[in-house]
């Protein structure tokens, strides 16, 4: 929320109050609901960081009221965050590591690619609803399309993990039967290839 | 693009009931596929396309066959449909074994009960859009009145009144569906079958065939569908995975799950 706060703030000095406003018409209904105590906190940790200046205006017969204006270096901060492109690679897969640790677990591969592909056609099913019932010009509109074109690539992933475990003796199968020649090896004191495969 | 009237339910219930009428059970299996395979050989070289599939589709259920290009999933369908012959194995449909009737006898029964829809719709392009879906009417024995007659009803159920009188030329990839659609509903079939349905349209008529596909299967139509596309796929209840002519999984989708915390779990709250 820090940016957004920010990015309203470069607009013109403004109020807690109209900066919570202005934050829903923009993020409704992609952010969840927020009250504005969460706005007066994210503001005073800027104020103190040094990115927002305030101070109190007076009111005739109504308690004083805080505006907040952006300080210089929040000028900057902003235009920083701005300029750097975010980050490529997003896939922080939990599924990955499953996939390469399911024989060693007792788990068949094959199995867990199955549910795994019901989850992401059940999600995709999901947000194809959820397209429907938010409007068309909406920018919700926009994440849930890209959700669901990233849920699409996640399947197209996991046809390519089933190719590699029908190659035969699979490279994940592999790994699963070394660590046990491991064992073995370790006994004998040998140590070939798929040992060094294993540890890495 | 024209809007999307919704689905005329008084026609899918005309249709149940003369299923009814027939003596079937419901729920009964609408088609099933017994030890399917087919062999195609090309310069010598056979390839075994399709081998040994099982399959049951009940009624009312929309079943999406999903695989990458090459898998066999368009010669199943084929076959399912009577386009094709399989090398081995029984299709039966209502119950009635259909892979042993001669050409004659498939090609009139195939007319009445099974639906087809293609990538490329298929459409005669020299006719008119009404003309197209009016002419599978009169080929399956209807007269010319009931086959307009029911032809209307599709054309306004599916939003079509407006560019009857066009050639499919003069049509959108979307709309063009939207006929092939009426044409293949225009006998009230047991079965849809719909091979890649969307693989060219864009994105937003992707979405408009989806929705009618769901909408006829809400009113009872029993739907197969063969597509590459995951998000295609979705739209059935259920998806079986084809590769190298065989099934290797199966996943059934749920109509509803709670929504309402997926659009905020899709953006990052820490910025």
């Amino acid at each position: 929320m820090r940016y957004a706060l920010l990015a309203l703030l470069a607009e013109g000095s403004t109020y807690g109050y109209e900066l919570k406003q202005a934050f829903e018409r923009l993020f409704r209904p992609v952010w969840p609901p927020i009250n504005v105590g969460q706005i007066y906190t994210t503001l005073g940790r800027l104020e103190r960081d040094g990115l927002v200046r305030s101070r109190e205006v007076e009111q005739s017969g109504r308690p004083d009221k805080r505006v907040y204006e952006l300080s210089d270096e929040g000028r900057t901060a902003l235009a920083n965050w701005m300029d750097a492109p975010v980050e490529g690679t997003r896939l922080k897969n939990e599924f990955f590591m499953k996939l390469v640790l399911a024989t060693l677990a007792g788990t068949d591969p094959g199995q867990l690619l199955d549910r795994q592909r019901g989850e992401y056609l059940q999600a995709l099913r999901d947000l194809d609803t959820l397209a429907l019932e938010t409007e068309a010009e909406s920018p919700a509109r926009l994440l849930i399309e890209g959700a669901m074109l990233h849920l699409q690539a996640d399947l197209r992933w996991l046809d390519r993990c089933e190719e590699r475990l029908g190659d035969g003796l699979s490279r994940f199968r592999a790994v699963g039967t070394s660590a046990k020649e491991t064992k073995r090896n370790a006994a004998t004191g040998e140590n070939p290839s798929a040992v060094e495969e294993t540890g890495r | 693009m024209t809007a999307i009237a919704p689905v005329r339910t008084d026609i899918l219930v005309a249709a149940r009931s003369r299923l009814k009428g027939k003596g079937v059970q419901p729920m009964a299996d609408i088609i099933e596929a017994r030890g399917l395979a087919r062999a195609f050989v090309t310069d010598g070289v056979v390839i075994e396309a399709v081998r040994g599939v099982e399959l049951s589709v009940a009624e009312g259920e929309f079943v999406a066959i999903m695989g990458p290009s090459g898998c066999g999933k368009s010669t199943l369908l084929h076959i399912l449909g009577g386009l094709d012959r399989p090398s081995r194995g029984e299709v039966f449909l209502r119950g009635k074994r259909v892979d042993s009737l001669n050409e004659g006898r498939w090609a009139r029964l195939r007319r009445k009960e099974v639906g087809f829809v293609f990538q490329f719709f298929n459409l005669i392009n020299n006719l008119s859009a009404a003309d197209n879906v009016e002419l599978a009417g009169l080929l399956s024995g209807a007269p010319l009145s009931e086959a307009r007659r029911r032809r209307r009803e599709l054309f306004a159920a599916l939003g079509l009144e407006e560019v009857a009188g066009k050639v499919p030329s003069r049509l959108s990839g979307g709309q063009q569906q939207r006929v092939a659609l009426a044409r293949a509903l225009v006998n009230r079939p047991a079965i849809l079958l719909a091979d890649e349905p969307t693989g060219n349209l864009d994105s937003e008529s992707t979405r408009e065939v989806l929705n009618l596909l769901r909408q006829y299967r809400a009113e009872g139509q029993t739907i197969v569908l063969v597509t590459h596309d995951a998000r295609v796929a979705s739209a059935a209840d259920r998806v079986i995975h084809m590769r190298d002519g065989s099934f290797v999984g199966e996943t059934r989708i749920e109509d509803s799950r709670d929504r309402s915390r997926l659009l905020s779990s899709l953006i990052d709250l820490e910025v």
